[in-house]
Order: C-alpha cells, then structure tokens, then sequence
C-alpha cells in the first residue's frame, strides 16, 4: 500500500496524530498544563462546537450547508434564560429546542420543497432569527433573565469533580450520530441524496423527507448546543453562539466530511471540533494576539482542506 | 415561446429592480413628505459600501464561486486608507487609493490562485480567507481610528449641481461601468458566463477555466477595494470590523438582484438596484416609527421570499 492510499484510508487516524501533536506542543511550551482537569475543561469547551458541527456533517453529507445554526444556538440559549423564571426550568428549555425545530424546519421546508440554495435559504432564516431575537429582547427589556440551576450544572458542572455532566449529552447524542449515519436507512439515505440527487430521486427516494429531517435535525441540534453554551457562560447574549458559525462547518470539513456531499462522517467531526478547540487553547497559551489567532486559525483549516482534496481526489 | 415572453425573462431584473426601487422610494416619499435631496444623499451615500460589495461578489458569482472574504477585504483597505491618509493631501490620497484599488487586486489574486491551486471549494477558502484577511485587517488597525482628507471623503460624501445629484450615485455609476463594461464585453466576460453556466461545457469547449476563476477574483478584489474605500467616504474613519457585515449582506444584495448562485445568469445591474432596496428598508423603518431591529427580519424575509418565489417559478415551469 502506498503512503498516499494509507493516508486516504486512515485520514481520520492522521488528524487524530495531529491533535495529539498539538497536545505534546502544548505540554513542551508550557509544562505541566496537560492535566486531567485541562482535559475536562477542553472536552467541556468542545461540546456545543461538536454539537453545532455535528448539525453541519448531516447537512454537508446531503449536499447541504446551513449559516442559520449560530442564530439558532443564540436564539435558544436567550429564550430559555428569559423564560426560565416565569415557565420554569423544563418549559423554558423546551421552548427554546421549539424554537430550534421551527428555524431548521423553515429551513429543510425552503430547501426541500422550493429547492432554495441551501447557502441562501438559511442566511436569510439567519438574519431573520438574529432579527427577531433583538426585536424580542427589547420587548422584553427588564425582565429577569435566569440560567436555571439544572442547566448550568449541565454547561460547567462535573461529575465527581472530572467528567463534565455536558459529555453525558453528548457521547449518546454522538452515538447516535455516528451509528444512525452507518446503520439507519436514513443515514445512508443522507449519504446517497448527498452523492447523486437526481439517481436518488429516479429510484423513488422521496428526497425532500430525507432533506427536511436533516434540516430539522440541525436546527435541533444547534439549539442544544445553545442551551449547553448558555450554562458555561451562565449568561445569555443576543450574540453568544455567534462565533461558533464558521468554526462549526470548518470542524466538519478538517474532519473529513466533504462539502459536495456523499462522503465524510460524524465520528471525524468529533475529532475536528477537539482539534479546533485545543488549537484555541494552545494559541491562548502562547499569549498570541486575536488577529494572528485568527489568521493561524484560517491558514490551519485552509492547509487541512487542501490536504484532504490532494488525497481524496 | 414568445420573444417579449423570453425577452422578459432574460432581462426580469432590468425591467423589475427599478420598478421597485421607484416604488420604495414612492413608498418612502409618502411614509415621510419631508424626503428630500439631503435624504437623497444619505441614501446614495449608505448604498455605496454595500453596492461596492455586491459588484464584488456578483463577479463571483456569474462565475459560479462564492466569496466570502469580501467584507474582510473590505476592511483591509479600509484600514489601509485611513491609516495612510490621516495626514494626506487630496493628491496623495488619491495615490494611496489607487495604490489600495491595486493591493485589492492582488489580494482577490492570492485568494484566486490558492483556489486553483489547492483544488478546494470555494466556499472553504474564501472562509478561510476571509480569516486571514480579517486578522491582517486587525493587525493594521487594532481600534476604529485614522481618518482621510476631507477633500477625498467629499468624493462620497459631497453633491453635484447644488445638491441635486449626490456625489455616490455618480461615483458608484462611473466606477462600476470603468471596471465591469470593458470585462462585460471583453473575452473574459464570455468565458465568465460560460464557465458559470456549465464548467465541462466550457472546458470542453477550450476555455481556460482555471484562468477564468482566478480572474473573477481579481476583479471581485478590485470590487472589494473599492468597497473598502467607499467605507472610507461613508464612515469617514477605519475600523477592522465594519466590513464584516458586507459580506453576508452583499450576497443578499445580489440574490435579491437576480443573480443566480448556481452562476450564469444575472447581471451587474440587479444587484446595485437590490442595494438601493435593502438600505431603504432601515430607513423607511426609522420614519415609520417602527424599531430599526425589524430591518434585518424584513432582509431575511426579503432574501427568503425572492429566492423561493424563484424556486417555485421553475417548479411551475417544469411541471407539464
């Protein structure tokens, strides 16, 4: 086997190498930092990105894209602290996974059935839930705003001081992914609707289901990554998830999900998303400014992209 | 088919998007009797930016790309300009600006030649790009600050003819028929379609392509630059941030204008009238005494009911 088809076959294990690469990095420059809490810490960071990144694989694998999911996030995490005191907890986070369905529905209903672009669907549905959420927030100026008690320990708690009580959400939810994306016929429907529309179509897959779903299922998932944010920060903003939009498709494209479709999985998303996450932390080690942060930031996801291209192709 | 049928079709946006602009500007004249030649100006002048990064990504788009490092070039220029002309006169601020409009051409060509180059989606690059430059716009300007020759902000901000015609209407007409008409009717014009429109067709048919892609950013870059200066003129200030919000906007401005993003079809006029619109709809807002916030819930919806209005018209069409 040539080095290039080893590569191919095992890409996910190479960037697995590298994030260990970026950790061994982090332990020479400044010693003593990896420890177990560093660990908790990073995987805690890591949940709503591999959240919100796992929404995108569904939609990248179908040949989809969705920009409304950092919105969404935002939009879920503020319903439910400007809830939670009058409705009480359960209410207040059900209302904001609600709001999540509604916007991903929106969203798979232009898409599926218009045959919207997907990129222009969910920028407008973007910029009206970021519209309507400043709209609401003044309406509703003066009122409380409360991260229950529940969700906070969801978003920073840690079982028995080490596990983050977030990693029990999202390793059944990550389960879930990856086995109904191998295994259901709607994963493997997502697979073929992303690879060939038209032969889906022609041998009777009605692929507007399988793309509403998605649709749906991403605007849900990008919720909860909302609901999980707004426990670390116990407190809600207009734009707390915003920098996490991109981010959240990079993830899954550095993980190997390809952006025409068809090819890629969530199990490579988790590892982008932890590889992006302690690529942060290792950059805030360093000390470096925000705008060569941000620079490093691009030039690794456009380095990724080009290698994954190279050897796909 | 019936030529004025299709004749209709071809030019929808020609004959629409001014129709409707009138009717905003009806609309507004209404909402609001005092509308005058100062709201005029500002209207032209608010436009200028975000018209600037439409044309920019309409370049793009026609050749079935997507830019989304628009805004952050946006914002490099726009740094660049105001940190080097603080102290300038109106002369050498023009040599800095045309200094500016060619680094804007040169950074569209870095984006244009690691696209072709790496064989990766645009999508992804721009993104990344759109980073990269972000951080170097950061770089160079840490805080909202600097500042041009009032003589050069006029260039936007001024009047014609005692008020009547505002400088940026006639500034945003003359630059963008100088860059897009000779490009428009030159060679690469057609291969900018063509490879829009079906890339193994055009390939097949022995366009570059490669070449063509990596030219539609360079002018999409000098679009940028100009944006960027524009910026300049309306702020009268840099800041590393204030492009951003061109980037995802100047993409609603060229779907509302009728270019499709699929490539090929559209053109430039679409998406400057689509500009006008969506800087009326804040203002129309403020006068009707409605929060200004609703603005980008009506963008939204605007983008939403264009695009599938336009879906379902082609559903229409298909079904026999």
């Amino acid at each position: 086997m040539t080095l290039a088809a080893f590569l191919r076959e095992r890409s996910l294990l190479v960037l697995a190498l590298l994030l260990a690469l970026l950790v061994g990095i982090i332990t020479v420059v400044r010693p003593g930092t990896v420890t177990p809490d560093w660990i908790a810490n990073t995987l805690l960071f890591a949940v709503p990105l591999g959240l919100m990144a796992g929404g995108e694989t569904l939609l990248l694998l179908a040949g989809g894209i969705d920009l409304s999911v950092a919105s969404v996030a935002s939009g879920a995490a503020y319903l439910l602290s400007s809830n939670a005191a009058p409705l009480g907890t359960t209410l207040a986070v059900l209302l904001g996974l609600a709001a999540g369905l509604l916007v991903g529905l929106l969203n798979g209903v232009g898409v599926a059935i218009f045959r919207v672009q997907p990129l222009v669907m969910t920028l407008g549905t973007g910029l009206m839930a970021q519209g309507a959420l400043v709209v609401y927030s003044q309406k509703i100026i003066g009122q409380e705003q409360l991260v229950p008690r529940a969700v906070a320990t969801l978003g920073s708690g840690k079982f028995a001081g080490l596990v983050p009580y977030a990693l029990f959400l999202w390793l059944p939810l990550a389960l879930l992914l990856i086995l109904g994306l191998r295994r259901s016929g709607f994963g493997r429907l997502l697979y073929a609707v992303g690879d060939n529309e038209a032969a889906c179509r022609l041998s009777g897959v009605r692929v507007w289901r399988v793309l509403l779903a998605a649709y749906a299922a991403c605007g849900l998932l990008a919720a909860v990554a909302g609901i999980v944010l707004v426990g670390t920060t116990n407190a809600a903003d207009l734009s707390l998830a915003n920098v996490y939009l991109l981010p959240a498709i990079a993830a899954a494209i550095i993980g190997g999900t390809s952006i025409f479709g068809g090819r890629g999985g969530y199990g490579g998303t988790i590892v982008g998303a932890l590889f992006l996450t302690v690529l942060d932390s290792l950059l805030t080690l360093l000390n470096a400014p925000e705008p060569v942060k941000q620079m490093l930031y691009g030039g690794v996801i456009l380095a990724l992209a080009a290698a994954y291209t190279r050897l796909t192709d | 088919m019936t030529r004025p049928g299709r004749l209709l079709r071809r030019h929808a946006a020609l004959l629409v998007m001014p129709m409707l602009v009138a009717l905003f500007l009806a609309a507004t004249v209404a909402i609001h009797p005092a509308f005058g030649a100062f709201d005029v100006q500002s209207l032209a002048l608010g436009a200028l930016p975000l018209a600037l990064a439409a044309a920019a990504q309409t370049v793009v788009v026609l050749s079935g790309g997507i830019d989304l490092s628009v805004g952050s070039l946006m914002a490099v220029a726009n740094v660049v300009a105001a940190r080097t002309m603080q102290h300038a006169g109106f002369g050498q601020s023009l040599g800095l600006a045309a200094l500016i409009v060619l680094g804007g051409a040169a950074s569209g060509a870095v984006n244009g030649a690691v696209l072709v180059a790496s064989r990766v989606p645009d999508v992804v690059v721009t993104l990344a790009a759109g980073f990269i430059w972000g951080g170097i716009a950061l770089l160079i300007l840490e805080q909202p600050g600097g500042g041009a020759p009032d003589a050069f902000l006029n260039l936007g901000a001024g009047t014609l003819f005692d008020g009547l015609v505002p400088n940026a209407l006639v500034l945003l007409i003359v630059v963008v028929a100088a860059i897009w008409l000779p490009v428009r009717s030159s060679r690469l014009g057609l291969t900018l379609y063509a490879i829009g429109s079906d890339r193994t067709a055009a390939f097949r048919s022995g366009v570059a392509v490669e070449r063509t892609r990596f030219l539609a950013y360079v002018v999409g870059g000098v679009f940028s630059a100009v944006g960027g200066l524009a910026l300049t003129m309306t702020t009268g200030i840099g800041s590393p941030l204030a492009g951003t919000y061109y980037t995802l906007s100047g993409l609603a401005a060229v779907v509302v204008g009728g270019v499709s993003l699929t490539g090929g079809r559209g053109g430039m006029t679409g998406p400057m009238f689509a500009a006008y619109i969506l800087t009326l709809i804040p203002t129309d807002l403020i006068f009707l005494n409605i929060d200004p916030n609703f603005g980008q819930v009506i963008q939204g919806t605007l983008i939403v009911l264009v695009v599938m209005g336009g879906g379902l018209a082609t559903l229409l069409r298909q079904r026999p």
